[in-house]
């Protein structure tokens, strides 16, 4: 690890539809309570939810800067309709705060200007990442399913760009026009009552044979595992990765955040900080199969593999 | 789409040994005229294939790398990497690219297990062939022969018409 | 319209020239395009001979190189566009912007189409591609209804294709990585869904499991029509409900809006399937062809004989319409 600065540590936006209070006291605690530099907020999977945050932003972003964290403003995942293509517009027009791209529009508009994309961007290789730098990105979360050599190859490929991993979290692997989440409830998207509020860490999908497999929330799909990449990161740290980012899941963020901290600072071995993580999302079933190429759901306890 | 009992009493009657003789004789005809399979099956070549007719009381055994063919009677057949259940036209049809493999699964008239890369890369490189039963065995003679070209008419004038006619 | 039809082989692409395809689309034989399966693709020299085929005939060539360049691999995506491109292809439809950048720098004169898996569903992400690759066409999302397509229409400066028959994917094309987490090879990178390497079938009783991976996508009682064992058309259970969590095994087909799209301001219709055999292509790509020159009223009849051959055996109109959300 001699010679690479360590990472700091980054939080994405919340993907759940948590109510506005609780959101809000969310980020007081990570603001109050965390070593995490870096916030992303905003709503990223439905232009239906904005209203429920909207309230509370001003509030949040004052109580993170004043922690002495830097905010960003994530833009929407899937921009189809014409209001949502306006949100999108309004935010890189009116922002005063760096903006997240998390689909091609918002990477089109924000052409010239410095901001941050997405893992949610196909950011795949170094011409990409370097094709997005030339247009004013200055950091790239690249995508959960990439593998650790490709990581490897693009951030060495591209310099002047901090790169970020998605390191803690359920892994959005799809998202769709149509809403699942309503659908399992018996309601459709354009009169979906909110349901998926009702799961605020998402809901479970299991196979036929009852194996726990992916959960719902809302238009988007994400892993029943919590993808968790903390053994991995004297390999990432010596990768020259700039950000370890934590996606928040309805659990104790406040302890993951110090488990990544102590972990990027040599302060636990990776055994302890598993046990550590277990206690602050119970239940939890932790899988990163996806950095050593392997199916994403698979749990990889000997890091040597690579 | 099953043989008519007309075609499975013949089958029943001749030995083992006559079948695979003329089956073998048809087969290696069948690939000398079509050497494109054989780039398009790549390494899966090297697998062994099942053609299982539900109505016939045989199955064929292919190894394409090997050249080979062997027929068996049901309980008898070895163990194979991947394997295809229909009725003896329908798997004709498909040998010869005039039905679509994947609607006869979606209907449910073609099973398969095993192996499905090994047997999807068979699909598609017979689908390439333009296998034309008729036509590549016109030369040969045999017991067998007459046998398939009696079934491959049947694919013609009985069975893909009135297919297609329930598509309607 | 134009109409845009697959091919996975030689065989198929001569099927959909002779009924009648404006344009057939098909891939290399590798990593580099979406319909990456065993067995099927192009060598070059067997796409140079599909392009002199459809040029007697007077029908264009599309190369597909549509998947996302592996870093440290991306020799092979560059040489697929310089081989489509030497070998006279009437279009490459690509995903990746690295991919793109290459090929509008390299070749500025290339006809260059927007795949599906870049995802671009609204006008400032197309206009984004036509502005910075030039990009003549774009292939949208299955995610836009009718009238989404006609506001977008008239707010980007290239021209719009859309999938109108053939397989449904319920999720934002390029932007979907749930076979990857059950599979470890990726639709983006590996341009796989549900890899047949994957994929086991097996009775149970009376019933036909699909399994994908270590996950169980499906039972089919007897009798009961299959589906291809992709994730986002599997059985499963979600909140003790047992059932189709994302889609039924269905298939697109939005023949009865046709003369919508062509007001919407569509310029090409493309049939999805280069996975199926050429007996589908054939019979897919004549039966569009015809119900493309009759009138509307006699469209639902020459159409119903192709839902046979669908997934599932039934069709939807999917994202088109709105209720489908």
């Amino acid at each position: 690890m001699t010679g690479a600065t360590l990472p700091s540590l980054s939080l994405g936006p919340v993907l759940y539809l948590w109510d506005g209070p609780k959101w809000r006291d969310f980020y007081f605690r990570i603001a109050d309570e965390t070593p995490i530099a870096h916030v992303v907020i905003g709503e990223t999977v439905c232009s239906k939810r904005l209203h429920f945050i909207e309230p509370h932003v001003g509030e949040v972003v004052e109580r993170l800067e004043r922690a002495g964290k830097s905010v960003s403003l994530a833009s929407l995942a899937l921009v189809t309709l014409e209001r949502e293509a306006q949100v999108v517009r309004a935010l890189v027009r009116d922002s005063t705060h760096p903006i997240e791209a998390n689909d091609l529009s918002a990477l089109g508009l924000l052409a010239g200007k410095p901001h941050s994309v997405g893992p949610l961007i196909n950011v795949y290789n170094g011409a990409t990442a370097r094709l997005l730098a030339s247009r004013g990105a200055t950091s790239i979360c690249l995508p959960p399913e990439l593998p650790m050599a490709s990581v490897r190859d693009i951030v060495r490929d591209t310099p002047g760009v901090s790169f970020e991993i998605f390191a803690f979290g359920r892994v959005p692997l799809a998202i769709s026009a149509r809403c699942a989440h309503a659908r399992s409830k018996g309601l459709v998207k354009d009169n979906c009552q909110f349901i998926c509020g009702d799961d605020p860490d998402g809901l479970v999908v299991e196979t036929l044979d009852r194996q726990p497999f992916l959960a719902l929330n809302g238009v988007q799909t994400v892993s029943h595992t919590c993808q968790t990449l903390i053994q991995e990161l004297p390999e990432l740290i010596k990768a020259g990765i700039s950000r370890i980012r934590l996606s928040p899941q309805d659990c104790d963020m406040v302890a993951v955040a110090r488990v990544f901290d102590d972990a990027i600072a040599g302060r636990s071995l990776p055994a302890d900080a598993i046990a550590r993580l277990l206690d602050a999302y119970t239940g939890a079933q932790f899988s990163n199969g996806f950095h050593y190429g392997q199916q994403g759901a698979a749990w990889i306890a000997d890091h040597t593999l690579t | 789409m099953t043989v008519s009992s007309a075609m499975a009493v013949p089958l029943r009657l001749i030995p083992i040994p006559a079948i695979e003789r003329a089956t073998r004789l048809v087969f290696s005809h069948v690939m000398a005229r079509h050497p494109g399979l054989f780039d398009r099956l790549g390494d899966y070549a090297h697998k062994r294939y099942g053609f299982i007719p539900s109505d016939l009381p045989v199955g064929f055994l292919v190894e394409p790398g090997k050249g080979r063919i062997s027929v068996h009677r049901k309980p008898d057949l070895p163990p194979t990497d991947a394997a295809v259940t229909g009725g003896f036209v329908l798997l004709l049809g498909l040998l010869e690219g005039r039905l679509d493999g994947d609607a006869v699964f979606f209907s449910r008239d073609l099973t398969v297990t095993g192996d499905m890369e090994a047997m999807l890369a068979l699909r598609n490189a017979l689908d390439d062939c333009n296998i034309d039963l008729p036509s590549d065995i016109g030369s040969l003679a045999g017991p067998f022969a007459p046998l398939v070209r009696r079934a491959a008419s049947e694919i013609r004038s009985r069975v893909l018409p009135r297919e297609a006619g329930q598509w309607n | 319209m134009e109409l845009i039809c697959p091919a996975g082989t030689p065989a198929a692409f001569r099927e959909a020239v002779d009924a009648g395809a404006d344009a057939v689309y098909c891939g290399f034989r590798d990593e580099t395009n979406a319909r990456n399966f065993p067995g099927l693709n192009f060598s070059r020299d067997e796409l140079k001979a599909a392009i002199a085929y459809a040029r007697q005939h007077g029908a264009m060539t599309f190369v597909a190189i549509n998947t996302f360049m592996r870093a440290g691999r991306e020799k092979l995506w560059h040489e697929a566009v310089d081989d489509a491109v030497r070998l006279g292809a009437d279009a490459v439809i690509l995903a990746d912007f690295g991919l793109m950048a290459y090929t509008a720098e390299r070749y500025p004169e290339q006809r260059l189409h927007v795949s599906v898996q870049a995802s671009a569903s609204n006008a400032d992400a197309v206009n984004f591609l036509v502005e910075t690759f030039r990009a003549k066409r774009v292939v949208l999302p299955r995610i836009l209804t009718i009238p989404d397509l006609a506001r977008l229409a008239k707010q980007i400066r290239c021209e719009i294709e859309v999938f109108v028959f053939g397989g449904l994917c319920v999720m934002a094309e390029g932007r979907c990585s749930l076979s990857s987490y059950a599979t470890g090879k990726s639709p983006n990178m590996n341009g796989v869904c549900s890899p047949a390497s994957h994929v086991r079938y097996r009775e149970d009783g009376c019933e036909l499991v699909s399994e994908l991976g270590d996950y169980t996508i499906n039972r089919f009682p007897a009798g009961e029509a299959a589906g291809y064992p992709t994730l986002c058309k599997g059985r499963f259970n979600v909140a003790d409900e047992r059932g189709y969590a994302f889609e039924d095994p269905v298939s697109l087909d939005v023949m009865d809006h046709v003369d919508l799209l062509r007001e919407a301001g569509v310029s090409a219709l493309k049939i999805e399937g280069r996975q199926r055999g050429k007996a589908y292509v054939a019979e897919v790509v004549s039966v569009m062809r015809r119900a493309l020159a009759a009138n509307a009223a006699d469209r639902p009849a020459l159409i119903s004989r192709l839902r046979l051959l669908s997934e599932g055996q039934r069709t939807t109109s999917g994202a088109y319409e709105k209720r489908w959300r």
